[in-house]
């Protein structure tokens, strides 16, 4: 038994271990400098170059229409549930906003190039085919419940002793909610927050439907883009020989994908271990 | 008005926001339901369900993809399902507090928050290329087992934390061992909570599609696989493959295609619900 827990070590260090032999083999070909100085990505193409920042812009282009649409949604709705909705309500509300977070990426995929994608081409008449803004307004509605549940966690975790000082003060739920409650979870909101985008920046299956595969270094949500995960499939698909450069370039967009979401993953831990506030 | 007017009136104003914003997920969810449902549903009848995938969009079936995705829903759960309820039981019940057991709780959550593609790349090189198993069946199970593996290990140890200690101090009392209690008290009372966690965790590998065409798993493959080293397709696969076709036809077999997973994964899900629900209301300590 304490050799199925060591597995998990195992795991990790596999994961470390086959990204870091594959892209040490890729940075002995390609210069580290010019992974992330140059400006374009075309390892499938005759003149290649290996510039990351087209995959990573898009990645984060991506990633932060995503927020934009459930950061502000998913924070109201837990400030909703939490200071105005009724106890009945929030019993049917959230397990019913949990649907969203089992409905597999793929069918979101779907729905961002078949439905979002036309809609919203009738209202900006330039929109590409493929783009960011379908595929991360997708993925907003997709990480909704888990920034609700968990923001929802944290402000329930607040004390009713601070809730009720406010009303006390004469303060509107609006202004209890505000002014109190979500500065008192803030750290819990934050992690929230950061565990979304994790989830956003390693999402594979809508950005590889409905945002194109073009790497283009643009912040403009409008045009075909790529992001790292989609190249990974994009290769995956693909006749690529075994060995070859082209294949260790999946690993070593692999390994950027890792450090982001690994970074991320730990700066929640630790805000969480640090910020929570203790009440007792 | 007075300032607590102005303060009431953006308290309702907020609050009308509130349940825009709480129906906002809900109503494009049935939007999405409703818009699938009406492009698929007279797509899906007998034929369907029971072809070989094809060329032609009306003659496509779906057969190879779903006994496919069954296949890996077995493979997987008999991987996983040992492995991440030893491991759960030995962290909740087994381990003290240390050092070595404080990583490995950490290394947990992380490996919870890794992106599924990387797991993919995980499987590519250990058990693709180093065990040479290929894009088989086998490969892919492997790969997502340890994908759902932090999952079941979360959950189970939750499972077990809801027992409580008068049924291990009872049990000691009567002179069972160490590993009695467990098998015989702690196991059984919490086997509900584990089994809605594997199932979970099973709705999660049902939907996954990144790492399994990562490890090389095929969009068409002419025959249902018969072994577990047979090359295969899974649903969501499928779906991504006809979904990337420019021809109308083969985005109706996509939405078909997508009422099948979703009645799956629904069902895993409703099962879960069902369990937990039951557990809860049998089990007063």
């Amino acid at each position: 038994m304490w050799l199925s827990a060591v597995i998990t070590i195992l795991i990790t260090i596999g994961i470390i271990w086959v990204l870091l032999s594959e892209s040490i083999s890729f940075f002995r070909v390609v210069s580290l400098v010019d992974f992330v100085t140059e400006k374009e990505w075309t390892p499938l193409f005759a003149d290649k170059k290996f510039g990351i920042a087209p995959l990573v812009a898009g990645t984060l282009l991506t990633t932060a229409v995503a927020i934009a649409v459930a950061l502000p949604i998913g924070l109201t709705i837990a400030v909703y549930l939490n200071e105005y909705a009724h106890a009945r309500m929030k019993q049917v509300v959230k397990p019913l906003l949990e649907v969203l977070a089992t409905i597999p990426t793929v069918v979101y995929g779907f729905f961002a190039l078949t439905v979002v994608t036309p809609f919203l081409q009738t209202l900006i008449p330039d929109l590409a085919g493929f783009n960011a803004l379908s595929a991360g307004i997708v993925m907003g509605i997709m990480i909704i419940p888990m920034i609700s549940s968990l923001s929802e966690d944290a402000i329930s975790a607040v004390p009713r002793a601070l809730r009720e000082a406010a009303y006390g003060m004469g303060s509107t739920r609006l202004q209890t909610s505000f002014g109190v409650m979500v500065p008192a979870a803030s750290s819990g909101i934050v992690v929230s927050v950061i565990l979304a985008i994790s989830r956003a920046v390693g999402e594979t299956m809508i950005v590889a439907i409905a945002a194109g595969q073009q790497p283009r270094l643009t912040l403009n949500p409008l045009v075909p883009i790529e992001t790292i995960t989609t190249y990974i499939v994009q290769v995956s698909l693909g006749d690529v020989p075994q060995g070859s450069l082209e294949y260790k370039t999946i690993f070593a967009a692999g390994i950027t994908l890792f450090v982001f979401t690994f970074a991320l993953n730990n700066l929640s831990f630790w805000i969480k271990k640090k910020y929570q506030e203790k009440y007792d | 008005m007075t300032n607590s007017d102005i303060n009431r009136l953006k308290d309702k104003a907020f609050q009308v926001f509130g349940i825009f914003c709480t129906f906002i997920g809900l109503v494009v969810l049935a939007i999405f339901l409703f818009d699938i449902i009406l492009e698929g549903v007279q797509r899906i009848d007998w034929d369907f369900i029971t072809s070989l995938p094809s060329r032609r969009a009306a003659r496509a079936g779906i057969l190879t993809a779903w006994v496919g995705t069954i296949w890996i829903l077995v493979l997987t759960t008999i991987i996983a399902f040992p492995l991440g309820v030893s491991a759960g039981v030995y962290l909740e019940e087994y381990s003290r507090k240390n050092r070595l057991n404080n990583f490995l709780e950490i290394n947990i959550a992380n490996l919870a928050g890794v992106p599924s593609i990387i797991y993919g790349l995980l499987g590519l090189e250990i058990f693709v290329r180093q065990m040479r198993l290929g894009g088989s069946l086998l490969a892919g199970a492997l790969t997502l087992s340890l994908l759902i593996l932090p999952i079941i290990i979360v959950t189970t140890r939750e499972a077990i934390k809801a027992v409580p200690r008068s049924v291990r101090d009872g049990s000691f009392a009567l002179g069972a061992s160490k590993w009695q209690t467990i098998w015989n008290q702690v196991l059984p009372a919490s086997f509900g909570g584990i089994l809605t966690g594997i199932i979970l965790a099973l709705s999660r590998a049902v939907g996954e599609a990144a790492p399994l065409i990562v490890i090389g798993a095929l969009a068409y493959v002419p025959f249902t696989p018969a072994s577990p080293l047979d090359e295969f397709t899974v649903l969501p696969i499928q779906i991504f493959n006809w979904t990337s076709r420019p021809q109308a036809a083969f985005q109706t077999n996509a939405a078909a295609a997508i009422i099948v997973l979703l009645i799956i994964t629904f069902l895993l899900n409703g099962i879960a619900v069902y369990l937990r629900n039951r557990q809860q209301k049998k089990i007063k300590w």
